[in-house]
C-alpha cells in the first residue's frame, strides 16, 4: 500500500505534550516537514525557549540547545557566529521575545545576525497558566488583566515583527496563522523561505505565527480559530513586512 | 603588558575564538583588544553586546558550539551576567569570565576592591552550583592563570572565574606570555550542537521536570565539585618557616601583604604569609594544616572581610583570626598594613 501520510523524519516519536487545538503541534509538524524537505537535518540546530514549547527537544530529531526566558536571540547569535555554515533557528513565544527578551531579539535584527525566529504569538503566556503577554491586545481579559486589557492600566500592546521590520539589518519579516489549512500552509512556506534566506546569507528572517490557545482563551477550538480571523487579525496583520531578498512582495 | 592586554592575548593563546562582552570600566581594554586581536585570526568572532545579560548568552552559544569562549566584566557587569552563569553550571558547558571588580555595592566606583569574593565563590546566581575562581596576583599570573582557565573550564564542563581587580587589570608588568595552542589539536567534546550528522541528535537542557532527575543532576554535579577540590586547590605560601602569625590575604591584597611582611622580617618579626590561588576550591586543608604550628591568623581584604568566612571555616575554632580590610576601592600600601599587623603581633606578645 502507498503512503501517503507519515511523520516528518525529523520530529521524534514521541507523543505531544500539548492542549487541544494548540498551534504549537500544528507548527513542530510544519517546521519537522520543512526540515525534511530541505534536507537540513544534519546541519540545523533548534533553540527552543521558556515556555509551552520548552520541551521541544523531545519532539524534534535534531540538535537543540535550550535558551533561558528570552536569551534565545542572543544564544543563537553566539551558536551562528561560531560555526557559519550550520542553519539555526530560535522558536519562542510571545511573552520570551516581546517582553524579557525584546533587546536581545532587536539587536540580533539590528546586527543582521544570520539566523532564523519562529515567533508563536498567542497572546498569553500560556506555560504559567495564561498571564496577560506584551501581545495581549486591548480589551483581551487573561489572569492579570482582569475585565480586558486597558491602556491606562496595562499599556498597549507591542507590534514586534513591524519593530523589527524597520532594523535596517533583518532581512525577511512575514505574519501568519496556523488557524486554517490555507494559512498553515502559507506558515510552512514561510518558514521555507525564512531558511532559505538564511542558507542565503541574507541576515536575520522571522515568522511570527499566530497561534490559537483554546485553554488561555478559555474558548473552543473552532472559536479559537475564528477569533485569531476576527479579532487578532486586526491588531496584528497577515503577510510580508519585509523582503530585501527581491522577491514578489507575497510569493504564495 | 598592562593586565587587561595580558588577559585577552592569554585567552587567544589558549585558543578562545569567541568573545562577547560589553564596556564597563576598569576592564575596557580586553574588548578593545580582543575586538583586534579576533578579526586578525581565522574563525574569531568579536561582539560588543547590547547588554551583560546578552553577552552571557551568546557565551552559552558558542560554548554550545564547542568553541572556546570568554565574556569580561566588572562587578555591576558580573551581577547581570550571574542568569547566565547560572545557566552554563546547570548546562555543564565551559566558558571563562573574568571579573576586574571595582568598588561596590550599586554603581559603587571604577577603584580596584575585592568585594565580589561571595558573588564569585558562592556561586552567584540562583540554584546549587559553585564556580571554579581563580585570583591572580600579577600580570605574569593573569597570563598563567587565564591560559589554565580554559583547560579547566574544558576538563570539567565548568565555567572559570578569573577574579582580578582593577588595578590588576591596568596595572603594567613585563610578562613571558604562554604558546599558541592549535584549536585542531584540543581534546574533543563529544557533547557539541553541530548538526546531527552520522550521530543522533543530541540536546543541552536545564530543565528538568522531574525532582528525582534533578536531585541526581545536582549530585552529578556535587561529585564534579569534589573532584574539582581534589585536584584543582591551588595556594602559595612564603615565610612560613619560623612564623608566628600568617596572613592570609588573595588577589593583588597579598602582593600589598607580601611587601608588609618583606618590611617587618626586616625588622625581625616572624611573619608568614598564605595566599589562596583558588577561592574555589578554598584550600582549606591548607590552612588548617598550619593550626599545627602557627595559633595567630590576620586576614587582610580591599573589602569588609568575605573571604573571612572560609578562613574561619577553614580552621575550625582552631587558632585565632584577625580580620583588618579597607573596603570601596582603597588600596592599602605596604607600609600601612605592615603597621597594622605589626601592632597585632606585639599586642599578642609574639615577639
Amino acid at each position: 500500500m502507498r503512503r501517503v501520510f507519515s511523520r516528518p523524519k525529523s520530529l521524534k516519536k514521541t507523543p505531544f505534550h500539548y492542549c487541544p487545538g494548540c498551534g504549537h503541534s500544528i507548527l513542530h509538524r510544519i517546521i519537522g516537514e520543512v526540515i525534511d524537505e530541505m534536507n537540513l537535518q544534519e546541519k540545523i540546530i533548534g533553540i527552543p525557549p521558556a515556555g509551552c514549547a520548552v520541551l521541544a527537544y523531545f519532539y524534534f530529531d535534531i540538535d537543540m540547545g535550550e535558551a533561558s526566558h528570552g536569551r534565545a536571540a542572543a544564544l543563537a547569535t553566539g551558536m551562528k557566529r561560531a560555526q557559519p555554515d550550520k542553519v539555526v533557528f530560535t522558536y519562542q513565544g510571545d511573552g520570551d521575545i516581546a517582553a524579557i527578551g525584546t533587546a536581545e531579539t532587536i539587536h540580533a535584527a539590528a546586527r543582521g545576525e544570520n539566523f532564523t525566529t519562529i515567533f508563536v504569538n498567542n497572546g498569553v503566556y500560556g506555560m504559567t497558566g495564561g498571564q496577560m503577554a506584551p501581545t495581549t491586545i486591548l480589551g483581551q481579559s487573561t489572569t492579570t488583566s482582569p475585565g480586558g486589557r486597558k491602556e491606562r492600566r496595562d499599556g498597549f500592546p507591542i507590534n514586534l515583527s513591524e519593530m523589527l521590520a524597520v532594523a535596517k539589518g533583518s532581512a525577511y519579516i512575514e505574519r501568519t496563522a496556523v488557524n486554517s489549512p490555507a494559512n498553515i500552509l502559507k506558515t510552512k512556506k514561510a518558514i521555507a523561505k525564512a531558511f532559505r534566506v538564511q542558507l542565503e546569507g541574507h541576515g536575520f528572517s522571522l515568522v511570527e505565527v499566530l497561534s490559537p490557545c483554546p485553554t488561555n482563551w478559555k474558548m473552543d477550538t473552532l472559536e479559537a480559530c475564528k477569533w485569531i480571523d476576527e479579532v487578532m487579525t486586526l491588531h496584528f496583520p497577515l503577510g510580508v513586512l519585509k523582503d530585501i531578498t527581491g522577491a514578489k512582495k507575497d510569493g504564495h | 603588558m598592562r593586565g587587561n592586554h595580558v588577559v585577552a592575548e592569554a585567552a587567544v593563546r589558549a585558543g578562545c575564538r569567541f568573545y562577547f562582552g560589553y564596556p564597563i570600566t576598569p576592564q575596557n581594554e580586553v574588548p578593545e583588544y580582543m575586538s583586534e586581536r579576533l578579526s586578525k585570526v581565522e574563525g574569531g568572532v568579536f561582539i560588543q553586546a547590547e547588554s551583560e545579560v546578552a553577552s552571557i548568552h551568546m557565551v552559552i552559544g558558542a560554548s554550545m558550539a564547542g568553541g572556546r569562549v570568554m565574556t569580561s566584566s566588572s562587578g555591576p557587569g558580573i551581577s547581570l551576567k550571574q542568569e547566565g552563569i547560572s545557566f552554563l553550571s546547570a548546562l555543564e558547558l565551559p566558558a571563562v569570565i573574568v571579573n576586574m571588580s571595582r568598588g561596590g555595592p550599586g554603581l559603587g566606583n571604577i577603584a580596584p576592591s575585592q568585594s565580589d569574593y561571595f558573588q564569585a565563590t558562592r556561586g552567584g546566581g540562583h540554584g546549587d552550583y559553585r564556580n571554579i575562581v581563580l585570583a591572580p596576583n600579577s600580570c605574569q599570573e593573569l597570563a598563567n592563570l587565564t591560559y589554565e582557565a580554559f583547560n579547566l573550564a574544558d576538563k570539567y564542563r565548568t565555567p572559570v572565574i578569573i577574579l582580578g581587580d582593577g588595578m590588576l587589570g591596568q596595572m603594567m608588568e613585563p610578562v613571558e606570555l604562554p604558546p599558541e595552542v592549535q584549536i585542531k589539536k584540543l581534546p574533543h567534546k563529544d557533547w557539541t550542537l553541530t548538526g546531527a550528522k552520522g550521530r543522533p541528535s543530541r540536546f543541552i537542557r536545564s530543565l528538568i521536570l522531574d525532582p528525582f532527575e534533578e536531585e541526581e543532576h545536582n549530585w552529578k554535579l556535587m561529585r564534579k565539585y569534589e573532584r574539582i577540590i581534589k585536584d584543582e586547590t591551588r595556594w602559595e605560601t612564603s615565610f612560613m618557616d619560623d612564623a608566628k602569625l600568617v596572613v592570609v590575604a588573595f588577589g593583588i591584597a597579598a602582593r600589598i601583604a607580601k611587601g608588609a611582611i618583606k618590611r617587618m622580617r626586616e625588622e625581625g618579626q616572624k611573619v608568614g604569609l598564605i595566599r589562596p590561588i583558588s577561592l574555589w576550591p578554598f584550600p582549606q586543608k591548607a590552612i588548617k594544616e598550619l593550626t599545627k604550628k602557627v595559633k595567630h591568623f590576620f586576614v587582610f581584604e580591599m573589602n569588609m572581610g568575605q573571604m573571612l568566612e572560609d578562613v574561619k571555616l577553614a580552621l575550625e575554632g582552631n587558632g585565632e583570626v584577625h580580620f583588618y580590610g579597607r573596603p570601596g576601592g582603597i588600596i592599602l600600601t605596604p607600609l600601612e598594613i605592615s603597621r597594622v599587623i605589626s601592632s597585632y603581633y606585639y599586642q599578642k606578645r609574639l615577639g
